[in-house]
């Protein structure tokens, strides 16, 4: 995780972001302490510590940041000239914890776990608003598995972690129409028990949930039908309030980076 | 139409994105030919597709193609056409691309060009300043020009085929005496029709037999009224033409009567001999001595003429080119803008100006021997078709048909 020290609204790369609308900085140090505590204490989920910069406030997003697999770590190559300038300083988080980095060519964009989710064994790579199709085929040969491009249909879910999160091997989250019919299959055949959400829910960023075993760590406010979904299959809810970070087109999946 | 090849590869099965791609080209009304397509053997090895994709225009296709770029497959990423200098006249480097008679592009500097007056067994050369390609025989290679070496940078498109069944896809079966001939000449008549009004260039290759057989008439029927545009012919041709202009015979055999003159033998030599002595046929003409056939029609109303010589030709008019390249180069010259050839009774002048053509001219070959008409698809000229038919009554049939 990367502390909100310098998080900001400071351009608008996607429909939530708006130059007029600025985050309130205590706030979301506040309810980022509060995620971060969720996770270290009561989930006892060993967090690692991306030190912030000044100048790059979307470093709080650490999913973002790559894909890790085993001891190598593929970086992302941003889309958005905005967001590159965060590369250097995950390269050299990547380098100082002992991880070998990989790259992909420059002319393919890739935006790490926001785009890239594993699902029973499959890496789902969502496609089109950040992430570039072509680039699935070089992530299976990196990481010799099977990787399942979708496209993405709603600019608005523009990162595949806004409308899909995968809970445990048989179970997700997801908002379908948040994919063209073709993706919507793809993921059909893929999870054998997903569990389709509310545009009211999808909009509040639900499906950018992270799953620690059972617990399920996601924005507060969801409806009482995702809520009987997940409590029935035996998934402990810790709903937070994030709405500081909702204001970037984030929630608490694009907070947390999964390391192992 | 225009078309490009792409490549996608990856898990692209599973992921649908193959589908995908096929139903987004036919959703934006193109087509597409797979290639290739293979397909990994295990979960996690990558599949390949080589797809060709046609759309009606090359804005539709760049359409197409931005969308798919989308979903992973581009352009094959094609370098330039290389290019080699000719260090001997008339000799092109080694490695030259010997061309097809089909419509082809090279591409230069990053863009697809036309290539222009496209003819097969020649090569291709690049103004290196203006990008501008064009086929060049061998014989006309200059020194210094740049030459298209290997294939990479150069493409070959098929023919379009059109949706309306016309003469030349009724007729596309091969060569064969039982086919109903009224049918066909009336809709050649139909198609002669439709070229002309289309502004294109009607063709005629004769040979000698069409004098032989007395329809020659017909054929200056078809002249006088505008059908034909350019003709080609050999020596015998003109020469019995204008020895039943002067006697009333070819070879010796009264046209009329079908019987032989008496000396008649000599008449193609006297008739030779009176062209020499005044110089031409155009001479001929203006001093009144040649008043018919189908030479005089020629040149009465203006359609231009080449007659080309060969070694079997036992005295020539001067008319007639002997030197097989420049009457090459002559023929060559009223090559572009031709719509439709008709080749009658002819087989060297036939193959000849096939070799000359694009693939995109209509071609009709008449002779009475199937023999010549297959011959002349056999040297490469695919897309004449057939008619097994005498010249005489051939012709009569058409004059009749275009109601001349």
């Amino acid at each position: 995780m990367c502390s909100p020290t310098y998080y900001t609204i400071a351009y608008e790369i996607n429909p939530w972001m708006s130059l007029k609308r600025q985050a309130n900085h205590r706030l979301a140090s506040q309810q980022w302490r509060r995620l971060y505590e969720l996770l270290a204490r009561r989930l006892k989920v060993r967090v690692q510590l991306l030190r912030p910069k000044p100048g790059v406030p979307d470093l709080v997003f650490t999913a973002n940041a790559g894909l890790a697999a085993g001891r190598t770590f593929i970086r992302s190559n941003f889309r958005h000239p905005q967001r590159q300038r965060e590369e250097p300083y995950i390269e050299r988080y990547v380098q100082r914890a002992g991880l070998r980095l990989a790259t992909l060519p420059r002319r393919f964009r890739f935006e790490g776990e926001g785009d890239a989710l594993w699902t029973n064994g499959t890496l789902l790579f969502g496609f089109r608003f950040r992430s570039d199709a072509p680039a699935h085929e070089e992530l299976a040969r990196l990481l010799q598995a099977r990787v399942l491009p979708v496209e993405l249909a709603d600019k608005r879910f523009y990162h595949l972690d806004t409308c899909f999160a995968p809970l445990d091997a048989r179970t997700a989250l997801w908002f379908p129409q948040a994919f063209d019919r073709y993706g919507r299959r793809v993921i059909e055949e893929l999870v054998a028990d997903p569990i389709s959400v509310s545009e009211a829910d999808a909009k509040r960023f639900v499906c950018n949930a992270i799953a620690v075993g059972r617990a399920i760590v996601l924005q507060e406010g969801f409806s009482t039908g995702v809520k009987r979904a997940l409590t029935r299959r035996d998934f402990r809810l810790y709903p937070l309030d994030l709405s500081e970070f909702l204001k970037a087109g984030g929630s608490a999946k694009c907070l947390v980076l999964r390391l192992t | 139409m225009a078309s490009e090849v792409v490549r996608v590869s990856g898990h692209i099965i599973d992921s649908l994105i193959l589908p995908k791609i096929l139903d987004e080209i036919m959703d934006l009304e193109g087509t597409f030919e797979i290639l290739e397509l293979s397909v990994g053997k295990r979960k996690t090895d990558p599949s390949l597709a080589r797809l060709r994709v046609e759309a009606s225009s090359p804005a539709r296709l760049t359409m197409i193609l931005h969308r798919l770029s989308r979903l992973g497959a581009s352009p094959i990423t094609l370098r330039d056409a290389r290019l080699a200098r000719a260090t001997k006249a008339g000799v092109f480097p080694a490695a030259f691309y010997s061309t097809t008679n089909l419509p082809t592009e090279v591409r230069h500097r990053g863009t697809w060009r036309k290539v222009l007056n496209i003819e097969m067994d020649c090569g291709i050369t690049v103004d290196r300043r203006t990008g501008r390609a064009r086929c060049l025989p061998m014989a006309h290679v200059k020194t210094g020009a740049w030459i298209v070496c290997g294939a990479e940078g150069v493409r070959v498109l098929p023919l379009e085929r059109t949706r309306r069944p016309e003469v030349f896809q009724f007729m596309a079966s091969a060569v064969s005496s039982e086919k109903p001939k009224a049918q066909l000449i009336q809709r050649l008549a139909a198609e002669l029709r439709a070229i002309r009004r289309r502004g294109q260039k009607i063709l005629v290759v004769g040979g000698p037999a069409v004098i032989h057989t007395g329809s020659g008439p017909y054929l200056e029927r078809l002249i006088k009224a505008g059908f034909v545009d350019v003709l080609f012919a050999g020596n015998g041709f003109a020469t019995h033409d204008i020895e039943s202009a002067l006697y009333g015979t070819s070879l010796g055999v009264y046209l009329d009567r079908g019987t032989a003159a008496h000396d008649g033998h000599d008449h193609h030599m006297r008739a030779i001999n009176t062209i020499r002595a005044v110089g031409g046929i155009r001479a001929a003409v203006r001093r009144r001595l040649l008043t018919k056939g189908v030479m005089h029609a020629c040149i009465t109303p203006q359609v231009p003429f080449v007659l080309a010589g060969s070694v079997r030709d036992a005295r020539t008019l001067p008319d007639v080119i002997t030197d097989t390249m420049q009457a090459q180069d002559a023929m060559r010259k009223h090559i572009p803008g031709v719509g439709l050839a008709l080749m009658l009774a002819s087989t060297l002048h036939a193959i000849a100006t096939g070799n000359m053509l694009p693939a995109t001219v209509k071609t009709v070959c008449v002779d009475i021997n199937a023999a010549a008409v297959t011959k002349l698809s056999d040297r490469g000229t695919f897309q004449g078709i057939g008619i097994v038919s005498d010249t005489e009554s051939f012709l009569r049939e058409l004059v009749h048909a275009l109601r001349l």
